[in-house]
């Protein structure tokens, strides 16, 4: 500890080397936060989902409706705590481009199972009194501006109307929050509205969310809800929400190994800055270092003071990095709600420090024990 | 000594020294080469994306969907509908009939081959015609399917992606099972990624009735486009909506090749502040470790603006050398290389080839010169500037 002010000194024989070192170093940590954030974002919330909540949908592809006359035989099943459904109702607003998801479930029940998702009671009530009503995820509604009391047109490309339009329309009665990394992406509605109103598809239903009492057996009773429905007109398909989610964000593509392959360039990169920085530092000092050897420093506390150097600086600006995208990320989805999360994971922090100090190291290495092996008669002389 | 062979001189000798402070001069080279890695890959991405969804249009063909709907998946037509639309003026005939095909799209789940978890795979019901409307359409191994059958084909792209699609292979989807007979090209579009089986027995398969979502029409001249729009649009028993297949693809390619782009240029544009960084130091380390160099030379009677030129030049040639390294990497790992994604415009997969083209090429080189002319610009004026009585002293 005492030879701090030693390796403070060192530090800053040249600012504009350092403050640069600082500032490449600064930028790999923030793209790494950011990059992070954006591989959470396509992961769809996957660390977030429920285990004891099982999705049921069509066997040959989710697209494929299943009969609403489900529900009871599911319900029915001893082990399974509440069922409800989804549909999905493909609503556009003004543009296409203007993608979101619209879902029609059944209010209570829904709510009941993502205790993730939050509403105010009042907004409930006003809901559960509206038959036309329909609540926005937060992003959703900041996106597009709306405030409660709006009417929302949509357009219905799949269902629609009794009298033939597709120009559907809702109030909306609530807006709700969810707890971090969940979807607030979202346009519910009620389903009794969709069922009573459409025109096509009576009695059809997307696909039931079944909450299971004990998630220890969401395996045998996934099998078990398969095994009923076989050779049924609609035969289905059921996985753990989190599997489901997982297969559906590899859908995308592998975002996570692009991520990575990004970030290896970069952190490789940089280690090549800063150690390079390193080498030039150390051979400058080659005199001063032997003069400490002649004074009795060891071997071992001359590696120990040019690591300390590159750890301090990979720390310092590798934290400050960090510290930024997680500022940039607290803010919020600059893309105003295209992604359907959008948080800087604690277990990616938790990396990026280990980063830091590996980046520390390394790159000190190769100047450290060049440093250490210095023959004092030889490192005077050359001076 | 003119001002110019002054600056030729001077910044030979740059250049010349270069291989001397290999080690520095690396770290900058393969800096830049890395942010143009990323740029090009990114970018080519988006490119590639958009070529599969874009030459899937021709100028010449039409889709016609239901009045309201704005993709395939959500549209429906009834087969007299579909009918009507055939004999709608403006297509090209073969004696009475319509080269037109009359379709259903509906996706299946196949197990990716990358990952092995299930993935949207687009599946599409043809009519006869078919291959007549699409012409760049052709089987490129086994044979085409029998009309009629549980038969499928399917398109080069979806049988590299997605498991079990290879010829002679049995896909079970349900209780239905098909069998696939033959692997179509058509031209690196995005049909590529979809099965194709026979429009009635798919229709029997997913319950649907006598009911498709869209027909393909040929026109007999891409002209004739209006003619056939008006025609449909102002019948009421068509009640449908008319675009150009070119205009239909665009639309649904904008929003991912949107976001692509601009998380690339995002990413690649922090990647080159630390690059510049980088080149920074690189080049105030060649400064540094000159200055006694450079001195002399001002004390031989250079003038600072040679001075500042040269070191300038250095900079943009391991610039220039990054950037070209960076392209060649770019181009050799991700020029057509395969993989697929889920468009959520259509909710299915597309598969499409990295595109490296020569205009993203040169856009890295371009960046990389920037970021060379960035970095190089503080270290210049500090080496034109440096006192030379101090510098020559110094060690």
């Amino acid at each position: 500890m005492k030879f701090l002010p030693l390796v403070w000194r060192s530090l800053w024989r040249r600012k504009i080397r350092t403050i640069f070192t600082i500032l490449s170093i600064f930028v790999a940590f923030l793209l790494f936060g950011l990059l992070m954030t954006i591989r959470a974002a396509f992961s769809l919330g996957v660390e977030l989902a429920g285990l004891d909540r099982l999705m049921v949908i069509h066997k040959v592809s989710i697209i494929q409706p299943l009969p609403v006359a489900y529900q009871g035989r599911l319900r029915s099943i001893p082990g399974v705590e509440t069922v409800t459904h989804n549909t999905w109702f493909g609503g556009i607003y003004q543009d296409p481009a203007n993608f979101f998801a619209t879902i029609a479930l059944e209010p209570e029940p829904y709510l009941g199972m993502y205790p993730e998702i939050h509403l105010p009671p009042e907004q409930m009530k006003a809901w559960l009194a509206d038959r036309q009503g329909a609540v926005a995820g937060r992003d959703l509604a900041n996106r597009f501006g709306w405030k409660i009391g709006d009417r929302i047109p949509l357009k219905g490309p799949i269902y629609r109307m009794k009298n033939g339009s597709s120009a559907w329309e809702f109030n909306l009665v609530g807006i709700y929050d969810a707890d971090p990394g969940f979807d607030k992406t979202n346009f519910f509605f009620r389903y009794d509205y969709l069922d009573e109103a459409r025109q096509n598809g009576d009695g059809l239903v997307g696909w039931y969310v079944v909450k299971v009492k004990d998630p220890a057996h969401s395996q045998q009773m996934a099998a078990a809800f398969d095994e009923i429905f076989a050779n049924s007109s609609a035969e289905t398909k059921t996985t753990t929400e989190k599997g489901f989610i997982d297969g559906f964000a590899k859908q995308i593509g592998d975002i996570g190994s692009i991520m990575t392959a990004i970030l290896a360039a970069v952190l490789f990169t940089i280690l090549l800055v800063v150690g390079n920085t390193m080498a030039q530092a150390v051979r400058e000092r080659t005199s001063e270092l032997a003069v400490l050897k002649a004074l009795g420093f060891s071997d071992v506390r001359i590696l120990a003071l040019v690591l300390a150097e590159s750890l301090f600086i990979a720390i310092v600006a590798g934290g400050l990095g960090l510290g930024a995208a997680w500022l940039i990320v607290q803010r919020g989805d600059p893309t105003g709600g295209l992604l359907p999360a959008f948080i800087l994971p604690q277990r990616d922090l938790i990396t990026g420090i280990g980063l830091m100090a590996a980046v520390g190291l390394l790159a000190g290495l190769l100047p450290a024990t060049s440093a250490m092996r210095l023959k004092i008669t030889d490192a005077l002389r050359k001076a | 000594m003119s001002w110019l062979t002054q600056i030729g001189t001077v910044t030979l000798l740059n250049l010349r020294t270069i291989p001397r402070r290999l080690g520095s001069s690396t770290v900058a080279i393969v800096g830049i080469a890395g942010v143009v890695i990323v740029f090009v890959a990114v970018l080519s991405m988006a490119q590639g994306f958009f070529n599969a969804m874009n030459s899937a249009g021709s100028p010449d063909r039409a889709l016609v969907m239901r009045s309201g709907a704005d993709d395939e998946m959500t549209s429906g037509l009834t087969g007299p509908q579909t009918d009507i639309v055939k004999q709608a003026p403006g297509i090209l005939r073969d004696g009475q009939r319509a080269i037109a095909s009359a379709e259903l799209f509906v996706i299946i789940d196949l197990p990716k081959q990358s990952t092995g978890t299930p993935a949207n795979v687009p599946m599409r019901g043809i009519e006869a015609t078919t291959f007549e409307v699409r012409r760049e359409a052709r089987i490129v191994e086994g044979r085409m399917m029998k009309f009629g059958t549980n038969e499928i084909i399917a398109g080069r792209a979806a049988s590299f992606q997605f498991q079990g699609l290879s010829v002679g292979s049995v896909v079970k989807a349900g209780q239905f099972t098909w069998t696939v007979v033959g692997m179509f090209e058509s031209g690196g579009s995005v049909a590529e990624t979809e099965l194709w089986c026979d429009a009635r027995v798919l229709q029997g398969a997913y319950r649907r009735g006598n009911t498709y979502q869209s027909v393909l029409a040929r026109l007999d001249s891409a002209q004739s486009y209006d003619t056939f729009k008006d025609w449909l649009t102002s019948n009421p028993q068509a009640n449908v909506s008319v675009r150009r297949e070119a205009d239909y693809y665009e639309a649904h390619s904008v929003t991912l090749t949107r976001l692509i782009r601009t998380v690339g240029f995002a990413i690649a544009s922090l990647m080159g502040v630390g690059a510049v960084f980088a080149a920074i130091l690189t080049m105030y380390t060649a400064v540094a470790t000159r200055s006694r160099e450079i001195a002399t030379l001002r004390a031989l009677g250079f003038n600072t603006f040679s001075v500042l030129l040269s070191v300038l030049a250095e900079s943009l040639g391991l610039a220039a050398m990054g950037g070209v390294l960076g392209g060649l990497v770019a181009y050799l790992a991700f020029n057509g290389y395969q993989t697929s994604t889920m468009n959520f415009q259509t909710f299915s997969q597309v598969a499409f080839a990295f595109a490296v083209t020569p205009a993203l090429l040169a856009q890295g080189l371009g960046y990389a010169l920037v970021m060379g002319l960035v970095g190089g610009l503080l270290p210049a004026v500090r080496a034109a500037r440096m006192p030379i009585s101090s510098a020559l002293r110094e060690l």
